[in-house]
């Protein structure tokens, strides 16, 4: 029994062998084996299939608007620091609808995880494309193929400075599950890039392919050099898998901002204070 | 010679960055500390430097105090030819013009006094930047008011950038002084000193401020938002005090940011604010919408500003209360407050925390450019102070956010406080919080969250009601920032047939105003072009309203066109 496990029998939106389930598995084990209680936890989600995640764990939910995961989160946080905050939704939600929101909470630097579901295709809307399909690939609305280039989500990162960049296949079920425990343990802003297939509406981005087309980073590759992760980021033949990034020492968004361990709802009226500013206008 | 009544209208016109703010803020600090009744106002272009803006101050007894724009113009201060071209349609028979004649056209004004405004300045310290001392001097020597509190004024504003900046500004108000007061002499000009009684406990606050001290009695410790004029003033108020006041000031990426970022901290127990405008707030409409389902409170202030789009970005209007009321997709309950006084600024901004964290919805404060940038002075005893109550509680294992009760409020539990698990969803969701698809359980969901209306109302500000309500035939009604525009227009017509009604919240309306208003004709004075407040009366009590008295130039009313349209409502009934 794993206490991230729903309490009772829970009817599971997502279609028979979608990549979501396997993540969902891994995310339970790895929150149970870093142990934390599910009372410090937080999911904050945006809307689609992979936004339905914190519906199926047994910890705080936020499940929020489509591309706003990472503002909500970063609220969490900055109102009670104490708490474990973890932004989850899929390629569609944070590399398109919420995309300016993943440049500037890099620059902010909050300790926040951010898992993206990257399956390359639209599942909720029913296969339209989203910013990581394949250029070329038809779909309803660009039935000749789609003729924009996908976003590439390390190279971003990277280009923002996010200091914990890694990216996985759901399918190795134990690289997933240690470098989500990393990236949670992360101090810092994390972000994982998770290929999850959507087996109803992606037919070419599927397991096998996730398989075939990536590959595992050496082991003495060094995650703390940028540069080294930037010319990783832009291989397209087959791409790395991995902690990619590593930058351990960025100040974060708290401490810079002054906050301490009392979350607000147990902050005091500053009576003095308010004194003192009233007395400023007289 | 010019006699004058305790009501005096200065204005002080001039370009964008010649300092005629710093003349505004120099005055009313001393002229208040001298014991005089004081308001001013001001209007503005967009853009940082050049132009032609002006300042409006008003001088009253503390007895019998004006707080409202006039048209009229006693003094003008011309710090350049711009400013008298920009002013010129508000010249009259009575106002004495100060300027430099060389520079200016002076056809068709009355008294003109010749200022060498620039002269002085480049005497006293080699550059024109001192011609706003020189001005404020030469005003100060009008009105006999003793230099010394200037000087003081001027030495303490300018410390920081160096001695000798201090000793040139004061030289030049020096010389302005000397002039004004043998100006004064020679044109046998006469400002009957009316200082009564000095207050020291008074406050001297711009709508801005007054919100933004509202916002931290009301114990407001998180807010996040994105700049836009003329909403701004409050975030840079609570980010300047957020250190000592344990504020946290997040400047978002957009105000999408924002109060998605406001309705995460608030969902972990903060109290949170965003504020913005107009433009600005239609990005945020959606998060409304969200709070409206997750139940989770938020304030959100709108300075408004005329639109469409970019509209007149640093012009007045209440042109956003229907922006307001239908925000954001679904129906869900809200409230809308619309103070009119830095007093309501600070009650109305205390009530919606208050309101947002007790019915677990969001709430607004309408403003407006007018109200956030003019001044007065409030007794420090008016200041409320309200409960600063959460309204949460420690969670129980197996605890249910949307718990189904009787009056529609579930206890709101925050995540890490207890031991129950905290679940919200933008998604219909069942009592867990969790999604549901259930036809049933959305019809509990949507009556429950409607049942906190009847609360809501109930506990709704009842109007403001002035000059003889109870007799009066005609009800004159005024919301947001047109208060003391409309009580001043009222009191001066002194007919027994008018009587005010001041809003300051304007949704939901208090069961007793169906009362109130009873038979009465009503006419309804609003900002904007097609009369958003009236239409609500209209829907909501099912009143007539007799007549719409509307502006939408960017402009606020004048004292004296709502005069104007109030004598032709009485002249046409008789």
């Amino acid at each position: 029994m794993n206490p991230f496990d729903m309490p009772q029998e829970t009817d599971i939106a997502w279609c028979p062998g979608c990549g979501n389930f396997p993540l969902l598995n891994v995310l339970k084990m790895a929150l149970r084996e870093l142990g934390k209680d599910p009372k410090e936890v937080v999911i904050s989600s945006g809307i689609g299939q992979a936004a339905k995640m914190p519906q199926y764990v047994d910890a705080h939910m936020f499940n929020g608007l489509h591309g706003r995961s990472i503002p909500t989160a970063m609220g969490i946080k900055l109102a009670n620091r104490n708490l474990t905050v973890i932004a989850e939704s899929g390629d569609g939600d944070i590399y398109g609808e919420g995309g300016n929101h993943l440049l500037h909470i890099a620059r902010r630097n909050p300790d926040i995880t951010i898992f993206v579901h990257n399956n390359m295709v639209y599942g909720l809307t029913k296969g339209q494309a989203s910013p990581t399909t394949t250029t070329g690939t038809k779909n309803p609305l660009q039935p000749d193929g789609v003729i924009v280039e996908p976003i590439n989500p390390i190279a971003v990162a990277l280009s923002v400075d996010i200091p914990f960049i890694a990216r996985v296949n759901v399918g190795d079920v134990a690289q997933t599950k240690e470098i989500l425990k990393q990236a949670i343990s992360f101090r810092g802003l994390s972000l994982v890039d998770i290929f999850a297939p959507c087996v109803v509406f992606n037919k070419v981005n599927t397991y096998q392919w996730f398989k075939e087309h990536s590959y595992a980073v050496p082991k003495d590759y060094d995650p703390t050099d940028r540069m080294a992760a930037f010319r990783r980021a832009l291989e397209t033949d087959k791409l790395p898998l991995g902690v990619l990034y590593r930058n351990d020492s960025r100040e974060l968004y708290e401490d810079r901002l002054g906050i301490t361990d009392t979350p607000l709802y147990e902050r005091e009226f500053p009576e003095a204070a308010f004194q003192e500013v009233l007395a400023g206008y007289r | 010679m010019p006699h004058f009544s305790k009501d005096i209208s200065v204005v002080i016109g001039g370009a964008a960055g010649q300092g005629i703010q710093t003349v505004e803020a120099a005055l009313m600090r001393i002229l208040k500390d001298a014991g005089y009744g004081v308001f001013a106002c001001k209007e503005y272009m967009s853009r940082v430097r050049g132009g032609s803006n002006s300042v409006e101050i008003r001088l009253s007894s503390m007895k019998a105090p004006r707080r409202a724009y006039v048209r009229r113009i006693d003094f003008l201060f011309a710090l350049d030819a711009p400013a008298l071209e920009h002013l010129r349609w508000r010249i009259g028979e009575g106002t004495t013009v100060f300027a430099e004649k060389s520079k200016s056209d002076a056809d068709g004004i009355h008294r003109f006094v010749d200022t060498p405004l620039l002269e002085f300045a480049m005497e006293a310290g080699g550059s024109p930047l001192y011609a706003n001392s020189v001005a404020l001097g030469v005003i100060l020597g009008v009105f006999n008011i003793p230099s010394r509190s200037a000087e003081a004024y001027l030495e303490k504003v300018f410390s920081r950038k160096g001695a000798d900046i201090v000793t040139k500004n004061i030289n030049a108000l020096k010389k302005g002084y000397d002039f004004g007061r043998h100006t004064a002499y020679a044109e046998d000009i006469e400002v009957p000193l009316f200082a009564d009684e000095k207050k020291k406990d008074d406050l001297l606050l711009d709508g801005t401020t007054a919100l933004g001290i509202g916002a931290i009695a009301g114990g407001c410790d998180f807010i996040s938002s994105y700049p836009m004029s003329p909403g701004t003033g409050v975030l840079a108020f609570l980010a300047q005090h957020a250190k000592k006041c344990d504020i946290v000031v997040d400047q978002a990426e957009d105000e999408i940011s924002a109060i998605n970022a406001g309705l995460g901290a608030s969902y972990a127990g903060a109290r949170a604010l965003v504020t913005t405008s107009g433009g600005g707030f239609d990005l945020m409409q959606e998060g409304v919408s969200l709070s409206g389902i997750i139940e989770t409170p938020i304030v959100i202030h709108i300075g408004q500003r005329p639109g469409p789009a970019t509209g007149l970005p640093t012009r007045t209007e209440q042109g956003d209360l229907n922006l307001a009321l239908y925000a954001g997709h679904g129906e869900f309950p809200r409230a809308i407050y619309a103070p009119g006084t830095p007093a309501e600024a600070i009650e109305g901004m205390e009530r919606a925390f208050d309101t947002a964290d007790a019915y677990q919805i969001p709430v607004f404060i309408l403003s407006d450019q007018y109200f956030l940038d003019a001044i007065s002075p409030i007794d420090i005893r008016e200041v409320a102070r309200l409960t600063t109550d959460r309204h949460i509680v420690k969670t129980e294992p197996g605890y249910l956010r949307y718990a189904l009760t009787p009056d529609g409020l579930s206890p709101r539990g925050v995540p890490g406080y207890g031991d129950g698990l905290v679940c919200v969803d933008s998604d219909e969701h069942d009592e867990s919080g969790h999604i549901t698809e259930s036809f049933e359980m959305r019809r509990a969901m949507m009556e429950k969250r409607f049942r906190r209306l009847d609360a809501l109302r109930e506990s709704a500000l009842l109007p403001h009601s002035y000059d003889n309500f109870d007799e009066a035939e005609t009800v004159v009604i005024s919301w947001g920032s047109n208060r003391w525009v409309l009580e001043e227009a009222i009191g001066k017509l002194g007919s027994k047939k008018l009587a005010g009604l001041h809003f300051a919240q304007v949704f939901p309306l208090n069961k007793e105003v169906s009362n109130l208003l009873g038979k009465k004709k009503i006419i309804v004075v609003e900002n904007n072009h097609s009369g958003q407040f009236a239409d609500l009366l209209v829907r909501e009590l099912g009143v007539k309203i007799s007549r719409r008295v509307l502006k939408s130039t960017g402009e606020p009313f004048s004292v004296e066109e709502l005069i104007d349209e109030l004598k032709l409502e009485l002249t046409t009934n008789n």
